[in-house]
């Protein structure tokens, strides 16, 4: 059996960490399937960004809709210089937070780049449900990703993987 | 190359139902799991709540969820163990009609609590009955997951209900 899912790379913190990044990601998969249930130092502004190939121009825009457990919203954001993976939601400083991003075509140079994610935390500051669909206004390929805690760190202990899924 | 998405076991409910289905002796070598789940029940309702237990316990859990009929929208909190809904038999659409949850469970064998990730759906081509969910849930618990139970509380699952709990590993 063909194996079609396979781990690209992956992080476990030890120690406290501003940044994850995954660096010189081989185009040779379909898709990227990026698993985290991080940490943070704090929770306030710990709002989890990502940035493809170091870009922080205004490139990234988004759109999501989430569920505080009180107060359902949508709403979205253009011209961000971050492509966020939340509409409020922030890590929280247990491992209670987690995320499932989906990043589909990342290695063709025709197409900007679409991902969906989906993220959760249902205790702690900001706490919610959350889906969200982002894009990074480029035509390059993805071949780097770092992971940011807002204005905060990652502590030891966070968890950060990266998948590639092929097709053949 | 490695294989880091590997089937574990999966159970299809028999002719009768079940009032639960469940998966032991996990083995510890993985990073994650992924349940996927088709389900209904014997419920005369639309449908119902999806619970899990981790190693027989049903305590110690935070959820929060957040679901849209397509007419509406709801969220809420509960220390209940829910991770979605499931169909029940009072909705139309026939007795073809299951739900489909997904059910990402972090970090399972570590050493911090819980955290999981699920989406449900319940739809008949129906205005107004169906149903999707996004569901985030913690087990507060430090202790490794190694048994997994899926029930719909006071419900019995019925016949051709499946749950397959993968293994995904990131070595």
């Amino acid at each position: 059996m063909a194996t079609t899912y396979e781990k690209v790379q992956s992080t476990t913190l030890n120690s406290t960490q501003s940044t994850v990044s995954f660096t010189s990601i081989s185009g040779a998969y379909t898709d990227l399937v990026l698993v985290l249930n991080p940490i943070a130092n704090t929770a306030a502004d710990s709002y989890p960004y990502i940035r493809f190939n170091s870009d922080s121009n205004t490139n990234y825009s988004r759109t999501f809709y989430r569920g505080t457990g009180t107060v359902t919203s949508a709403d979205r954001a253009v011209n961000e210089d971050r492509g966020y993976l939340i509409g409020g939601n922030v890590v929280q400083t247990n491992n209670a937070f987690n995320g499932i991003v989906n990043i589909n075509n990342y290695s063709n140079t025709t197409t900007f780049k679409s991902y969906s994610s989906r993220t959760n935390s249902p205790t702690g500051t900001n706490a919610s449900a959350e889906g969200l669909v982002g894009m990074w206004r480029s035509t390059s390929a993805i071949t780097n990703i770092t992971i940011y805690c807002g204005s905060n760190s990652f502590v030891s202990g966070s968890t950060f993987t990266l998948y590639g899924i092929l097709k053949a | 190359m490695a294989n880091t998405y590997n089937l574990i076991s999966s159970v299809t409910v028999g002719s009768g139902g079940a009032s639960s289905m469940e998966f032991t002796n996990i083995p510890q070598t993985y990073t994650d799991l992924l349940l996927k789940v088709t389900g209904r029940t014997n419920k005369g309702d639309l449908y119902n709540d999806l619970s899990i237990r981790f190693n027989g316990s049903s305590s110690d859990f935070s959820t929060l969820g957040f679901v849209s009929t397509g007419s509406g929208k709801a969220t809420y909190t509960t220390t209940s163990p829910y991770v979605g809904s499931i169909n029940d038999t009072g909705g139309s659409g026939g007795s073809n009609i299951f739900s489909s949850n997904d059910i990402y469970i972090f970090n399972y064998r570590g050493s911090n609590f819980k955290s999981v990730s699920a989406d449900s759906a319940v739809e008949r081509n129906n205005t107004g009955n169906d149903e999707k969910g996004l569901y985030s849930t913690l087990w507060s618990q430090n202790t490794a997951i190694t048994t997994i139970t899926l029930v719909s509380v006071g419900y019995t699952l019925l016949q051709y209900s499946t749950a397959c709990l993968y293994g995904i590993s990131n070595a």
